[in-house]
């Protein structure tokens, strides 16, 4: 059994974790005053600002690795601004897989999260007002706690969608060992090289994986409940 | 309902047009899989043959030689493979893959290329500068020009030095594309592809010494479906005839002395 993964395949299998990870964090702190201001607002914007968060939905991979490359390489727009603050250029690197992430995954933790916002009766923030209760004080004590599901359902599709990235990172990440060589990517390169045993270790553990998940969440968060 | 209805009329109006078409062009088609270090080149052939053939129609697909391998085997529907590495069309004569000879089309040089700095003066050993940020190489794993840049940077001694920095392109083409984008400051690539016109005039290349690695000796074969493809062999001739030839030799291959 222990011959099962190659150190390649446990390093690429920590680096998609820890990737997966971080991008859920920042998405999370991201995404939900985002997601708080689609459900509230009823601003023009909401539109237009509703659709860029979904674009990533309907666009092909290659489309955000393409304009991504070009936007942080050395001519583009995030290129000068990571090198004018001397961190030089993110394609290729952990960070760079980390902010193509962000903005790959992004609708799938806004939408859920502005769901269960919507879902909340405007009575129960009305309610909260008359006791004086800050705006502040309403979001943290009464709107987050009552769409926890939403905030599990986003957390887990956040998460997950990051681990099942591969165009995007096949673009930018160069392939590098111990660095952006995920899961996803190993497993092309052992078809590529015709390791058949080795994909199918690492991708009957990707649907293990991915099944576990949407098992837990389905089992976790039913849907229908909380909308009655 | 009747929208709908008549939607499909003209959807079906529209396919029997569009079948009709195909029809009158009575031509044949074929598709070629070929290593991406072909592209410029094999392109350009591929306009003389069809300005020779101009009813037929010839489709190229690029990518790597290991996925095409791979994908053959599993049956996908290529009448002509051209791998950078002979190996592969060999093992897939071997297999029974293949319908014609392991024909040798050419011999593959490698180089060191660069769109900022001035890679013309530079030799391998000048990559142990760590002021060189990254360095592109093909995936040695799968990728026969990254097995060719693994050999000559370890030849050359300075493996240690440079591995920490390198970028592995998915083939040849994605890792000229890395460089070419500024992405990354030099690369290992495919001679044929720094003599394109378009990369050429960006920033010099130096050609690497051929002893510090094994030739990269590249083959073709007319795959087993295509066993009574007569466009499919048409095109196998071409390849061995001087106009081909000299496309390729422009595009600073070596040709084998004798093409069967």
């Amino acid at each position: 059994m222990d011959s099962a993964f190659s150190s390649a395949d446990l390093s690429a299998i920590w680096i998609t974790f820890k990737l997966a990870v971080v991008v859920t964090i920042i998405l999370l702190l991201v995404g939900t005053p985002i997601a708080w201001w689609l459900a509230r607002t009823r601003s023009w914007w909401k539109g237009p600002v509703g659709a860029v968060v979904a674009l990533p939905i309907v666009l092909p991979p290659t489309v955000i690795g393409f304009y991504l490359l070009v936007a942080m390489g050395p001519s583009g727009p995030l290129g000068a601004i990571t090198q004018a603050m001397g961190i030089g250029l993110l394609p290729f690197t952990f960070a760079g897989l980390v902010v193509a992430s962000v903005f790959y995954s992004l609708p799938f933790v806004v939408q859920p999260l502005q769901n269960a916002f919507e879902a909340i009766p405007e009575r129960a923030l009305e309610t909260a007002a008359t006791l004086r209760a800050s705006a502040r004080d309403t979001f943290f004590s009464v709107a987050l706690p009552l769409a926890k599901p939403g905030l599990l359902t986003a957390t887990v599709l956040g998460f997950a969608h990051t681990v099942g990235e591969f165009g995007v990172v096949l673009m930018i990440g160069g392939n590098i060992p111990d660095k952006t060589r995920v899961v996803s990517v190993q497993i092309y390169d052992h078809v590529e090289a015709m390791e058949y045993v080795s994909a199918h270790w690492l991708s009957a553990g990707m649907v293990v994986f991915a099944f576990i998940v949407l098992l837990a969440l389905y089992t976790l968060n039913p849907t229908g409940r909380r909308r009655s | 309902m009747h929208i709908v209805s008549q939607f499909a009329e003209r959807l079906l109006i529209f396919i029997c047009l569009f079948a009709a078409g195909q029809t009158a062009h009575a031509g044949e088609k074929i598709t070629i899989a070929a290593a991406s270090d072909l592209k410029f080149a094999l392109d350009e052939i591929v306009v003389l043959f069809e300005k020779a053939h101009p009813a037929d129609r010839v489709e190229v697909i690029y990518g790597s030689s290991g996925k095409f391998q791979t994908q053959i085997r599993q049956g996908a529907p290529f009448d002509l493979y051209f791998s950078a590495d002979i190996a592969y069309p060999r093992k897939l004569k071997e297999e029974g893959f293949a319908a014609s000879e392991v024909q040798p089309y050419a011999l593959g040089r490698i180089v060191l290329w660069s769109s900022e700095l001035d890679a013309a003066k530079m030799t391998l050993a000048d990559l142990a500068d760590p002021s060189i940020r990254k360095i592109a190489i093909a995936n040695p794993k799968h990728a026969p020009y990254g097995k060719r840049a693994e050999e000559a940077l370890k030849a050359a001694g300075v493996w240690d030095k440079v591995e920490v920095r390198l970028v592995y392109g998915e083939n040849i083409a994605q890792t000229a594309q890395f460089v070419q984008s500024g992405n990354v400051q030099i690369g290992i690539i495919a001679l044929s592809l720094a003599l394109n016109p378009a990369l050429a005039k960006r920033g010099g290349h130096a050609l690497i010494p051929d002893h510090l690695h094994q030739p990269l000796e590249q083959g073709f074969i007319i795959t087993r479906r295509a066993a009574a493809n007569k466009l499919a062999q048409a095109f196998a001739g071409f390849m061995a005839g001087s106009e081909a030839r000299e496309i390729m030799s422009r595009y600073g291959f070596v040709l084998p002395g004798k093409v069967e």
